[in-house]
């Protein structure tokens, strides 16, 4: 039995009088793919944030790697090796594609200050973005301004950036969102390749893609976990039937 | 990221370096004294633009640095000591500390509340320096002379003015340098999406911090080559919140992020001024028109449009 990546025990949300995240615990084992499904307003974003670090639980404690993160800050916690994606997807604009995930090499490596070497000059950032960017199959848009990628590529460059911080653990906020047919088919794809290498906590909608991608999926509603373990258990689950899968199938 | 072609780039460098050359040989003393002020604006346009397009920071506070560099070369020029290389110094770290802890305040905000903190602390030295007699308060005072640079002289209006511009283009290509490594990028990220540069790895307050830092510094030096130019210093010339704005002004003119749009910023500003004053008072409500003007016509930047011409 190896130990969990990631542990979260407890973890309790409140936003003024709504309780958001109740008694959260849950594990994410090395390189598995782990899917939280729920209704819209479940808290799964939520309970990824707080795993990310822009949101602090109110009670409860998460555990990455044998080391407590649930009061550090975002930045910190990026370096340890937890890299996350957005519902909606966050680029840097202004930059060019393959420099997004420049950005991440160097915030990983933790080398802001530099005021001398040209980032595509430092070795290992231009060949840790080459490579990240390449693994999305983005390459040929390198040189092009990143605001100018359509959403789907948005989506892929993104996940580029936070490649490029050398992940242990991927949090993907809803990666088919938004995406066309053959988008969904890309991006399920490249997951299945990227699972193994990291571990992937992924909220998702798409029940075609959580259920032919996730070693293990997790139930949330009203903030609490109604059910948790292999994507088989919990299709035939007649709590998560009733709850969600049966009357509330947007996928 | 500028798309210019090598060959034009080479050009542009030459032109100006015959322009300045020209204006050292056949400037007269008043064309000397402008341009050398057009160096020194340019100088805290330069700053500015550092927090304003890289960090994307609206600073109201920035007459305070380059006040306290003009004031502090003041007060020493007063006490007898006038060694550009003990004085200038101490009225740099004087701004970079003021600059520092402002920063470090205010930097705890963001958006308005970041315009309102900067403008309150200006203000704090504004009316301060008006209630130092000593200092001549609200009236000001005139410095003994001009610092000396290694006991030389810089007295001439030549040599003052060539300070001045290898001041401004030693500050201008070591930020360009810093602006494409890794500090200018990590701030340049952190400003495209604060969230996303944190998801990676780039927390952002730090970087701000020395960024708002080296920026008053520079503009500390600017105040120091202001006051050693006019050689008279009062809180409404030095300290207004007027000249914040003016050096925002300058770089949104030329255009923010670039640092040479700061520059080209400056010297249109000051031109338009010289130029439109010598036929009327309100110089300002003209001068006001055109930068009107030019964000409604030329929305990208006048370097923009420019560079656009320029491209290979």
């Amino acid at each position: 039995m190896t130990t969990p990546l990631l542990t979260t025990r407890g973890v309790t949300k409140r936003f003024g009088g709504l309780l958001v995240s109740e008694n959260v615990s849950i594990d994410v084992m090395p390189g598995e793919l782990h899917a939280i499904i729920g209704p819209n307003g479940a808290g799964k974003t939520t309970l990824l944030n707080q795993i990310g670090g822009q949101l602090v639980p109110n009670a409860g404690t998460i555990v990455f790697d044998g080391a407590d993160v649930t009061m550090l800050p975002v930045e910190h916690r990026t370096r340890l090796g937890i890299g996350r994606t957005f519902q909606v997807p966050r680029i840097f604009g202004s930059f060019a594609t393959l420099d997004n995930p420049a950005i991440g090499a160097l915030g990983r490596a933790a080398r802001l200050f530099g005021v001398w070497t040209a980032i595509h000059a430092l070795p290992g950032i231009s060949n840790e973005a080459t490579a990240a960017l390449g693994a999305v199959a983005l390459s040929e848009r390198a040189a092009a301004r990143s605001e100018t990628l359509s959403h789907g590529d948005r989506r892929l460059l993104e996940i580029a950036t936070a490649l490029a911080g050398k992940p242990r653990l991927l949090l993907l906020d809803e990666p088919m969102a938004g995406l066309g047919r053959d988008e969904s088919l890309r991006m399920s794809a490249l997951l299945k390749v990227l699972k193994g290498d990291a571990a992937i906590l992924m909220v998702e909608h798409d029940m075609d893609a959580v259920f032919s991608l996730a070693d293990t999926v997790t139930v949330l509603a009203h903030g609490k976990v109604i059910a948790s373990g292999k994507p088989d258990a919990i299709r035939s689950d007649p709590i998560v039937r009733a709850s969600y899968l049966g009357e509330d199938d947007d996928a | 990221m500028t798309g210019i072609a090598p060959q034009v780039r080479i050009l542009i460098v030459l032109a100006a370096a015959l322009l300045v050359a020209a204006l050292v040989a056949f400037g007269d003393q008043t064309t000397l004294r402008f341009v050398s002020r057009v160096a020194i604006y340019a100088l805290a346009a330069v700053a500015v633009d550092i927090v304003l397009g890289y960090a994307g920071l609206v600073s109201m506070g920035h007459a305070a640095f380059f006040g306290l560099g003009a004031y502090v070369t003041g007060a020493l020029a007063l006490i007898g000591y006038k060694e550009a290389l003990l004085v200038w110094p101490l009225a740099i770290a004087v701004a970079t500390l003021a600059a520092f802890v402002i920063g470090a305040l205010a930097l705890r905000t963001s958006g308005v509340y970041f315009i309102m903190i900067t403008l309150a602390f200006a203000q704090m030295f504004f009316y301060g320096a008006n209630a130092v007699p000593g200092l001549g308060g609200a009236d000001g005072f005139r410095l003994p002379g001009r610092s000396t640079i290694v006991g030389l002289s810089i007295d001439d209006p030549r040599v003052f003015f060539l300070v001045c511009v290898l001041i401004l283009t030693v500050i201008l290509l070591s930020a360009r340098r810093a602006a494409s490594a890794a500090f200018g990028s990590s701030l340049r990220a952190a400003r495209d999406d604060e969230m996303r540069a944190a998801a990676s790895g780039i927390g952002s307050y730090w970087l701000r911090l020395a960024a708002f830092t080296v920026s008053g510094a520079i503009t500390g030096l600017a105040g120091v080559l202001s006051a050693n130019l006019a050689l008279y210093i009062a809180p409404s010339s030095t300290l207004s919140w007027h000249l914040s704005a003016e050096f925002l002004v300058m770089v949104i003119l030329g255009m923010t992020g670039t640092l040479y749009g700061a520059v080209i910023g400056a010297a249109l500003f000051l031109l338009l001024i010289e130029v439109v004053s010598h036929y009327t008072d309100f110089w300002a409500f003209y001068v006001g028109i055109a930068v009107i003007a030019r964000v409604l016509l030329v929305r990208d930047g006048l370097l923009a449009k420019l560079q656009a011409r320029l491209a290979p």
